[in-house]
């Protein structure tokens, strides 16, 4: 029996050592890897299903924009959960900043004497609504790491009281009326970047691909670290800008509808060809948002003191203490990060409704707790990446939508995300007890 | 039996107390310890070793009694402010994030960076690999989370996290416990290294064969209180033993208390 065991242990290592090799060269996460497959795996499913329709450019943007506000927090929630801590309080941070982003636009910034015509009183709007965020995650951490209240009850709190906060804001009315340049954070037609400059986008994306990759071979080089073969680099490099300038096609085979590019056309003195003009529409700023927001955290995981001793502190608690890590401060930190992040998925909210209701953010604590897990966090603390958490927000975006664009009823919707994170979860959970895992 | 030593010692702890809620874990403690000595900490569970430790890493300071390092009266609140004494400790438990790797932990709250203020792993890297070829010439997995090494390389990691901070005082909480024979043998001799270095050491240890090997003088605790200090020279593990579970001065030891705990 054990014998048996053994062998199918065997073959299947065996047939998988040539990728696990190329792994290694690259030294690319597998788990990250398995993850892009899954992800491929259902929008190819799904795309089978629907008769070819779905994978295209108007849907596929459509789906990224819905995950936005949810892969944003998700970089936050995975610091929070490998230093131990949960936060409850996400979705309703996000109703009471995106309120927030509506009534600084419509009653109190007017109220100070900045209105919809003043320039900039977006960016005012903006800066004081992030500010609000971070200030409500640095009451929170200060009760959690310095008095020592337990993160689930102080978040279980802020969820509630911080929902109710919002219906006292607005005195229960939905707000409308934003700023068009604060809109353009939703993304749509209008808030997009256009062509030309979604090109330039891919541009700098696979230049700095290009230099990350040359910078982490000269630090390796400095201290005669064994490097990289060069075909793996430059393997890394093509396929980086390969998605690069991939996206950005797929981005840009997006056109302007037709009333907008006729108006286009004839703001830009062009007569329209017969089968109309086919403008593109570029990348949404919300995506540009969600990609410089995990580039950022994932360096602050990664690069910064503060990102290793959050992982120092998830591994052992007690080891960072007597290392003479402020750990207080370290947790305190974590959870101003999270509020700043739910107060730019609220702005992301708030720009797309052109406004705030008063359930904007309702259980998105569930859906963002449920990204990061399933993007490999583990709720023992000490493990977890933001990249996975950001495909974790999109494997989940993806199967709702494509659910949804396949006449699936939203109940059954949530059966099967919940299946899916179980699934997930256990898969990962044996394969780390057979050792597999490289996270 | 007090030693009397020519030089003048660099950590003076006198009359040191620490309680927990009520409890006397260590009262009124004093000990000293010299350059290049190891001083050995011994006695039963509870006895108040790893409390009076603690007080000097400043993982739960005192709550009274004087530090002096050179003569020299020191307030220790923090880990912070024993490390910056040059004070460092090798504990128990192996106070490693078990999720890092060997460098990160060597560095652990005291990492290099770039002048961009990003962490320079390279040069932490290097770092650890130019210590563990002094302190563990077979060590080889920098890059693996150390939770994958064995005990005997996760101690490695830990003293060089010591040495790479140029300790002048260390203080060792079984060191040897969770290793096995060969790993215990590299650790002893690693000890005797870092003693002709010129660095006190505080051992504390269960096990008497680590305590006679490596000590130069032993303190026996019991029930928070020094009973007695005695050169290794002057006496036998038999009395040590004795002092350690019947709590009694080394010249209060009988010949029937001998009898007892052999």
């Amino acid at each position: 029996m054990a014998q048996l065991a053994g062998t199918t242990a065997e073959t299947r290592t065996s047939r998988i050592e040539p990728l696990r090799r190329l792994a290694g060269a690259t030294e690319v996460d597998l788990r990250l890897f398995g993850m892009l497959v899954a992800l491929a795996a259902i929008l190819i499913g799904f795309h089978i299903q629907s008769g070819g329709r779905f994978i295209q450019p108007a849907n596929l943007i459509t789906l990224s924009v819905q995950a936005m506000g949810i892969a944003i927090m998700s970089t936050g929630m995975v610091l929070i959960i490998v230093a131990r801590q949960i936060d409850l309080s996400v979705g309703s941070i996000v109703g009471v900043t995106a309120m927030a982003f509506a009534l600084l636009q419509t009653d109190w910034l007017p109220g100070l004497g900045l209105t919809i015509n003043t320039p900039f009183m977006w960016l005012v709007a903006l800066l004081l609504g992030l500010g609000l965020g971070a200030l409500i995650g640095a009451v929170q951490g200060f009760i959690i790491a310095y008095i020592g209240v337990p993160s689930f009850v102080v978040t279980l709190g802020g969820l509630l009281s911080l929902r109710g906060t919002v219906w006292l804001l607005s005195s229960g009315a939905a707000v409308s009326g934003l700023q068009s340049d604060f809109r353009k954070i939703g993304g749509g037609v209008q808030g997009s970047i256009g062509g030309t400059a979604t090109w330039v986008l891919a541009v700098v994306a696979c230049v700095a691909i290009i230099a990350l990759i040359a910078y982490n071979r000269r630090q390796r080089r400095r201290f005669d670290f064994p490097v990289r073969p060069v075909w793996a680099d430059t393997l890394l490099a093509v396929v980086g800008c390969a998605v690069a300038f991939g996206v950005a096609a797929f981005a840009n085979a997006n056109y302007l509808p037709k009333g907008l590019a006729t108006r286009y056309a004839q703001e830009h003195g062009i007569i329209e060809p017969a089968g109309g003009l086919k403008v593109p529409v570029g990348m949404p700023w919300p995506i540009i948002i969600v990609i410089a927001i995990t580039v950022i955290v994932t360096f602050i995981a990664t690069r910064r003191r503060f990102g290793r001793y959050v992982y120092a502190y998830g591994g052992n608690p007690d080891a960072a203490e007597l290392a003479g890590i402020n750990t207080r401060w370290t947790i305190m930190k974590t959870f101003i990060l999270m509020g700043l992040l739910c107060a730019v998925a609220g702005a992301i909210g708030a720009a797309r409704l052109n406004g705030a209701t008063l359930d904007v953010g309702q259980s998105d604590e569930l859906y963002v707790i449920a990204a990061a897990v399933i993007g490999g966090t583990s709720f023992t603390g000490g493990i977890g990446t933001v990249p996975g958490a950001v495909l974790g927000a999109f494997v989940m975006q993806a199967l709702a939508y494509g659910l949804s664009f396949n006449g699936v009823n939203s109940p059954t919707q949530n059966v099967v995300a919940g299946i899916v994170l179980i699934l997930a979860v256990g898969f990962d959970t044996w394969n780390r007890r057979r050792g597999g895992g490289t996270a | 039996m007090t030693t009397t030593m020519a030089e003048a010692p660099i950590l003076e702890m006198r009359n040191i107390s620490v309680s927990y809620g009520g409890v006397h874990a260590v009262e009124n403690v004093s000990i000293d310890l010299h350059e290049g000595e190891v001083v050995a900490l011994v006695g039963g569970n509870g006895a108040g070793k790893s409390s009076l430790m603690r007080a000097l890493a400043g993982a739960r300071p005192a709550d009274s009694g004087q530090i002096l390092i050179d003569g020299e009266p020191q307030a220790i609140a923090n880990p912070r402010d024993a490390k910056a004494l040059r004070i460092e400790t090798i504990y128990q438990t192996l106070a490693l994030a078990d999720n890092i790797a060997a460098p990160g932990n060597v560095f652990l709250g005291r990492e290099i960076t770039t002048p961009w203020r990003t962490l320079d792993d390279g040069a932490m890297e290097a770092a650890t690999r130019e210590l563990m070829g002094r302190l563990n010439p077979n060590f080889t997995r920098f890059n693996s989370p150390v939770r994958n090494l064995s005990g005997g390389q996760r101690q490695a990691v830990a003293i060089a996290r010591a040495v790479h901070f140029n300790a002048r005082i260390m203080i060792m909480d079984e060191p040897t416990a969770a290793l096995g024979p060969a790993e215990t043998t590299q650790v002893r001799q690693l000890i005797r290294q870092l003693k002709g270095e010129g660095i006190g050491i505080f051992l504390v240890s269960h096990d008497i064969h680590d305590v006679f090997d490596l000590a130069d003088r032993i303190s026996v605790m019991y029930h928070g209180r020094i009973v007695g200090t005695v050169r290794k020279e002057d006496v036998t593990t038999d009395e040590v033993l004795a002092m350690i579970i019947l709590g009694k001065p080394p010249d209060e030891v009988s010949t029937e208390d001998l009898a007892a705990v052999r």
